[in-house]
């Protein structure tokens, strides 16, 4: 398979209202199918919203989701710009969080909360850089398709961060799967407001970082040589701009932030790797990057659009009989669906034309 | 000894290798019209569980067959109209599909049998013994004959490798991207009933499993060829039963290889297989391109 179609995103003004357009239209459409399950839209609605608003624990944990979904849909969007499709976000953030809770083992010794900090992101960062980096250079050296080489990464990553839960890491206090926990100096302090939810100055660090690298990929070398190599690689190479390097740095990148998911997991919330602790929240970054329209800076409020859904979902298991949190899979497809399809516009008013001749 | 390699090896990789098999020409011919198929996993899905929900309410496996067949082709089908009528980018609508089919399953269950988890173990006499095998032989001379022998399969060829040759012939180049799009759905959702009600005996949370992605890998390992294609998914179906033998076994020292590096194998020879087969494969010249 070869990337013959550019996933190009146009970011007038008005691809950006249909694109609000279509996150809606999907959204609804969602909403709607819970009909099939005896339950009205606008309660499930409701739920969304409450649980995502209702207190400062409700909203401390929804932007606790949405710093998931910043370094998830950042994930996506980076290699966006080089043309590359990368869903392996979550093998790249499971990779992390357990590199993370690696670091909190492994520098046991430190005794400064700065240098604990650096160093588990440094580790997190690397681990995760290093996972996306190789459908980078599988794709950069040989040509494999990113998308199949990094679903299978994915599966790949479960697999080695279950071995070393349950055997390298293990916590044998625990009965659980889950590594052994980080010491006080690992931990992030989480704000008062927020009343027991885990989330702190983190969140405000990844906006500061979104808006950084916002700047560095629209005004560097580096942004540009991404750029080009995803609007046309031919054309790039022919001044000198090598597809192969835009690919693996990109993707690095990419990775290496989706690893960093192990700061807002393993050092903000548990303290320790526990298996299974992202539901596909690597997924949730396609539907993020896909409703900002690979536009860095959208990612923030995306994120934060999806992470009121995850929030929200959450408590559809306890306050509706038969609708469950599995709802967000479909909304996030519909989503995706609402966005991408942007031809429906044309379609619309050919028909409207038709009817109208 | 032939018997037994018979009986030990050969036959349980056809077993295994059967959902591959149906997936993997399925997504062969639509990629062959010149429509990128990353659905096949959702389309899996999806057909496992209503083959699964099928067999059970009627006890027949036949009528499960056909339900994950129509369910692959609904979903194929909303596929094609979002990326051919839509003009959808088809690996971000692919994979919106594929989200979008990883929470059927549990809505539906959750109405129907009142769980998000597995669906109600149907009872051996109602499930498939080997009908599957003779089937899957039956689709992939099918495949073979039509791709190069008939004019379908010159059509569909042609859609994916010189469309505008198609269309200027009178033929329209869409009307046969949505007859691969359509067998794609069929081929995947048979693949996927087979998961469910020929391979298990009920359907369980996301058991496709990654099959839909291997099957994708082994269209282009094939090189988009029906025979090729059908090699490979038995070399991955081979890896796959070598996977679940080596489960537990003793290979060095006294302890046996832990289950986590062993369940990781389809997926890592998965990879290495195209990393090194890569560069020999060409793919459609059309593929993902307009018409």
């Amino acid at each position: 398979m070869k990337n013959s179609e550019k996933l190009r995103i146009p970011q007038s003004a008005l691809s950006f209202l249909r694109s609000v357009a279509g996150a809606a239209g999907g959204l609804a459409i969602g909403l709607m199918i819970c009909t099939i399950a005896g339950e009205s839209p606008g309660k499930v609605l409701t739920v969304l919203v409450n649980s995502s608003f209702g207190s400062g624990y409700d909203f401390g944990m929804t932007l606790f989701y949405t710093s998931y979904f910043i370094l998830t849909g950042l994930a996506v969007a980076i290699p966006f710009k080089s043309g590359l499709f990368n869903i392996g976000g979550e093998g790249q953030l499971t990779i992390g969080a357990l590199a993370a809770a690696w670091a909190g083992v492994a520098g046991a010794g430190i005794e400064s909360h700065a240098l604990a900090i650096l160093f588990a992101t440094l580790a997190a960062f690397i681990a995760g850089g290093i996972w996306g980096a190789i459908p980078g250079y599988l794709k950069a050296r040989r040509g494999s398709h990113e998308v199949i080489t990094t679903i299978m990464m994915n599966f790949i990553a479960a697999g080695v961060t279950s071995y070393f839960t349950l055997y390298a890491l293990k916590d044998p206090d625990s009965s659980q799967a889950e590594t052994i926990p980080l010491s006080t100096v690992f931990q992030l302090k989480p704000f008062a407001v927020f009343n027991g939810a885990p989330m702190g100055g983190l969140i405000i660090a990844l906006a500061v970082m979104t808006c950084v690298l916002h700047l560095v990929l629209r005004n560097s070398v580096w942004g540009y040589r991404l750029k080009a190599t995803g609007e046309n690689e031919t054309a790039a190479s022919t001044f000198g701009i090598a597809a192969p390097a835009s690919w693996l740095s990109s993707m690095f990148v990419a990775g290496g932030i989706a690893g960093l998911t192990g700061l807002v997991e393993v050092l903000g919330n548990s303290h320790r790797f526990k298996i299974g602790f992202s539901s596909d929240y690597g997924f949730v970054g396609i539907a993020v990057a896909l409703v900002a329209r690979g536009n860095i800076l959208g990612i923030l409020p995306s994120a934060f659009l999806f992470g009121v859904l995850q929030k929200g979902a959450g408590s559809l298991d306890l306050e509706t009989d038969k609708v469950t949190r599995d709802l967000t899979y479909i909304i996030q497809g519909l989503i995706i669906l609402g966005v991408a399809s942007d031809g429906i516009w044309d379609w619309f008013s050919s028909i409207w034309r038709k009817r109208n001749a | 000894m032939l018997e037994t390699l018979f009986s030990n090896w050969i036959l349980p990789t056809l077993r295994v290798s059967t959902p591959l098999i149906f997936a993997a020409l399925g997504g062969m011919w639509c990629e062959r019209s010149g429509v990128i198929q990353i659905g096949l996993e959702g389309i899996m899905l999806v057909g496992a569980f209503f083959a699964a929900v099928v067999t059970h309410s009627t006890q027949s496996p036949w009528w499960g067959l056909v339900a994950g067949m129509l369910a692959g082709l609904m979903l194929s089908l909303g596929y094609g109209f979002t990326v051919l009528k839509l003009k959808a980018n088809q690996i971000v609508s692919g994979t919106a599909f594929n989200l979008f089919a990883m929470g059927i399953p549990p809505f539906l269950s959750m109405i129907w049998f009142d769980s998000t988890g597995s669906t109600p173990v149907i009872p051996g006499e109602s499930l498939f013994r080997s009908a599957p095998l003779f089937l899957m032989g039956a689709v992939v001379i099918a495949s073979a004959i039509l791709y190069h022998h008939t004019k379908f399969g010159l059509r569909i060829r042609f859609a994916g490798e010189h469309p505008k040759a198609l269309e200027s012939s009178g033929i329209s180049v869409r009307g046969k991207r949505w007859q691969g799009i359509a067998l794609s759905g069929l081929l995947a959702g048979l693949g996927g009933a087979t998961l469910s009600i020929y391979l298990a005996s009920s359907f369980s949370r996301n058991m496709s499993s990654g099959r839909g992605f291997i099957a994708l890998a082994a269209v282009i390992l094939g090189r988009w060829l029906p025979l090729q294609t059908v090699t490979a998914c038995l070399l991955f179906g081979l890896t796959e039963l070598a996977q679940i033998r080596l489960q537990g076994v003793v290979l060095w020292g006294d302890q046996a290889v832990p289950v986590q590096w062993i369940q990781i194998l389809p997926y890592l020879i998965t990879i290495l297989v195209l990393a090194l087969a890569m560069g020999r494969t060409r793919a459609p010249k059309g593929l993902g391109g307009g018409e």
